[in-house]
């Protein structure tokens, strides 16, 4: 240990020279490019929104964040109380006809890169809820970048999901999701329709930041 | 709760000043239980809740109730309570279906009980049952451009069946 600390103290007075220089650069130093960096970084700095719907809201944001399931040690400890602040936002339990529009404000509020994790057969496809008031599955009106099966899916398994998840974003995938999921074209304005002057000219302002930022 | 003497009492002296109000009486499950013509429906509640040695002066519980083979085929349920002797009776208003595309009617009560507003917007809401006289009768759960009667026994369960195997089968 006291050898380590005083050849890192040479290292850094610049004392160390020749072979001893390259073994320890051999054992401490990481050679990577930027977007894998970039990429591990984003993927353990994840911002959960603080959102339940039903049931999986128990499992999810409440007892992972807790001490026994922990998830702060995938660096998702953070949850935010703003859809502005946040980057990912777990659907824990069944969408109801009359929350899915305040669920997808929601989402579209949340800042590019975002995802979405559907947890529970709920989310996923209206579980056993078949019924009149329970939007059979959240995917009909937002993107979802996984599904976690379960009723509800164990801590462990929400875990493993969100690993998942964390090796989907190091992948670098299109940080937009409507590229992400070849979705342009879906977007949806309040009144007036695609043809209304200031939704055509912001949506020709988004495509123009696109191209400059080379996406 | 009344005993069955009791409730025979009530009925006749209903019967007295409004002949033809009540249709039945009788205990359903251990709860006396008066089943009447909703054309009567303000007349008997008032009587139930002012007169004399009566005091059903609390709504308990409104709910609307569709047993569909029946006829009639709707009820709405009135759950009165006495709070000084702890009595509960449930008046029962028989509705019959009028029709395809018409809703049964009722009179509301808002004005005996204020609590009833809310209990009559939600039996609207899910039945289509229309309380005459409600200062504003639109739907309270559901979303206000809801199409249909979810709760009535003849609305389609619903969803969408789920891609299993089993399912691709039956539906292709």
């Amino acid at each position: 240990m006291r050898q380590r600390q005083l050849r890192a103290r040479d290292v850094l007075r610049g004392d160390l020279e020749g072979e001893e220089l390259e073994r320890y650069v051999e054992e401490k130093v990481v050679m990577t490019n930027f977007e894998k960096m970039l990429g591990w970084a984003r993927s353990n700095s994840i911002f959960p929104l603080t959102f339940g719907l039903a049931c999986c809201a128990i499992e999810a944001p409440i007892s992972l964040v807790t001490a026994r399931y922990d998830l702060a040690r995938f660096g998702a400890e953070a949850l935010r109380a703003s859809p502005r602040q946040a980057d990912m936002i777990i659907l824990s339990g069944r969408v109801s006809i009359k929350m899915a529009p305040v669920v997808r404000r929601l989402y579209d509020q949340m800042l590019e890169p975002k995802w979405a994790i559907s947890m529970g057969a709920c989310s996923s496809s209206g579980g056993m809820f078949s019924n009149y008031a329970v939007v059979q599955g959240a995917d009909k009106f937002m993107p979802i970048d996984l599904h976690i099966p379960g009723c509800p899916p164990r801590p462990e398994a929400v875990l493993y999901g969100f690993t998942k998840l964390q090796r989907k974003i190091q992948g670098n995938p299109d940080q937009g999701w409507r590229t992400r999921y070849d979705a342009h074209g879906t977007e949806e304005w309040a009144r007036g329709g695609p043809r209304s002057e200031p939704s055509r000219a912001a949506s020709e302002a988004y495509e123009h930041a696109r191209e400059l930022i080379g996406a | 709760m009344p005993d069955a003497p009791g409730l025979e009492l009530i009925r006749g002296q209903i019967e007295q000043d409004h002949p033809g109000a009540v249709l039945d009486s009788g205990f359903e499950h251990g709860r006396a239980s008066l089943a009447i013509d909703p054309a009567h429906v303000l007349p008997v509640l008032s009587w139930l809740r002012d007169a004399p040695g009566q005091g059903y002066r609390f709504l308990s519980s409104l709910h609307a109730a569709d047993y569909l083979p029946a006829e009639p085929r709707f009820a709405v349920h009135y759950e009165l309570l006495n709070r000084d002797r702890v009595e509960r009776l449930r008046v029962k208003a028989l509705l019959a279906d009028p029709g395809e595309n018409e809703l049964p009617e009722i009179d509301s009560c808002v004005s005996l009980f204020p609590t009833a507003d809310f209990q009559e917007r939600e039996a609207f809401d899910f039945f289509g049952i229309v309380f005459k006289g409600h200062p504003d009768l639109t739907r309270i759960l559901l979303p206000e451009d809801y199409v249909g009667w979810p709760q009535r026994r003849d609305f389609p369960v619903g969803g969408e069946p789920v891609t299993f195997t089993y399912n691709e089968r039956a539906y292709g």
